[in-house]
């Protein structure tokens, strides 16, 4: 049965893959290599790229990607399922343990190494983001390193958010896609 | 009922312009439960974000099924998380049909070289938010910054580098902080009261 053996090893790529979305590429690798008629090593760099200008983690990406050229549309959904559910799961049961003990000394001080250490990740993810967007890293001069354009637009970003306090984040997405096709980015 | 569209159809709207990792999400997270609807604190959406990095699965999902819950039980956290998937699910699924060369069409490259700079704006303003309140003295700084180097250039150390993982970093630093808040503790009471 396709559909089910399509939720079980998405299941196990939501299983094992901890952190971000990306740290589901090597499982997917793993997967191409084992279900070549599923979709190839190929298809995932191209979907890597895709997700890029996609919205949505990789990982759902993939498995869509890849449950819609084995079995169809709703191929695309078990598959996607399948690699949701891990998550859900554990999620209800962290919470539920979380409630029980949020009083709890031990949890509230490991709270208090936990969330410096989020902040720590996320500014990780913007400098991923920043070395991208905003530099090219490749470069070899100095009038080359910076990508003014960009820079130009991430500040007149941030004084708009500051200004129009109520715009929506969202918004902001917006108006840079539009900066960014008008503008040639 | 209303509430539980209420979730499917907000995380639908945040699915639908999650780009560039699931960081992106955490200011129209804010926006959504903590200022418009308060469900949740900014400190507990952190909270999420931190306990999403040692769970599995992906951050974005993990997150999803945390507000949900906190808000509707069992079936909050499914239709939250079922929202958040719906738009991309489409998305691919039209993708795989119609146009497997997307990610080369010329403007859509340059909406995208545009979206990145904003997401960069919007995952500083997230920081900022959360700053105060996540590292309020010295030795969360230090956490914090030793957490962004290992994170962000851990892969340049030989050898060691390949293994630095953040699921291990997450661990190391919340035992970490169950130490130093130990060793707070145990100077007070000395000072204090004597056993």
């Amino acid at each position: 049965m396709i559909y089910l053996s399509l939720f079980f090893e998405f299941f196990k790529v939501g299983l094992f893959s901890v952190g971000g979305g990306l740290a589901t590429i090597p499982f997917l690798y793993d997967l191409a290599a084992r279900h070549p008629e599923w979709y190839t090593a190929q298809d995932v760099a191209d979907m890597v790229a895709i997700s890029e200008s996609t919205p949505g983690p990789i990982g759902v990406n993939m498995a869509t990607y890849a449950g819609f050229q084995t079995a169809g549309v709703f191929g695309g959904m078990v598959a996607t399922l399948g690699l949701i559910s891990p998550a859900i799961i554990i999620i209800f049961i962290v919470a539920k343990v979380l409630n029980a003990f949020k009083d709890n000394k031990l949890v509230q001080n490991a709270f208090y190494g936990l969330r410096p250490a989020s902040i720590g990740l996320i500014l990780a993810a913007l400098y991923g983001v920043v070395k991208i967007a905003l530099i090219n890293i490749e470069s070899t001069t100095i009038g080359g390193f910076f990508n003014y354009k960009a820079i130009i637009l991430a500040v007149c970003l941030f004084i708009i958010q500051k200004v129009f306090k109520k715009l929506h984040p969202i918004a902001l997405i917006g108006i840079a896609a539009v900066v960014g096709i008008i503008f040639r980015f | 009922m209303k509430e539980l569209f209420d979730l499917f159809f907000t995380f639908m709207k945040i699915g639908a312009v999650s780009f560039g990792g699931g960081y992106a999400m955490l200011p129209i997270l804010t926006r959504e439960f903590a200022e418009k609807r308060d469900w949740v604190t900014d400190t507990e959406l952190n909270d999420y974000f931190a306990i999403g990095q040692v769970t599995p699965g992906i951050i974005a999902v993990n997150v999803a099924t945390f507000i949900g819950n906190k808000r509707k039980g069992f079936i909050g956290g499914i239709m939250g998380t079922i929202g958040l998937v719906t738009v991309p699910v489409i998305i691919i699924t039209l993708i795989a049909a119609l146009l497997t060369n997307f990610a080369d069409i010329e403007i859509v490259k340059h909406a995208f070289s545009g979206i990145r700079v904003a997401v960069c704006v919007l995952i500083l303003s997230a920081i900022l938010k959360l700053w105060k309140k996540s590292v309020p003295d010295i030795p969360t700084l230090i956490i914090c910054l030793i957490l962004f180097g290992l994170s962000a250039f851990g892969g340049l150390i030989p050898v060691v580098g390949k293994f630095i993982s953040p699921v291990w970093m997450v661990i190391v630093a919340a035992v970490a902080g169950i130490i130093i808040q130990s060793i707070r503790t145990a100077r007070r009471t000395k000072g204090g009261n004597k056993q």
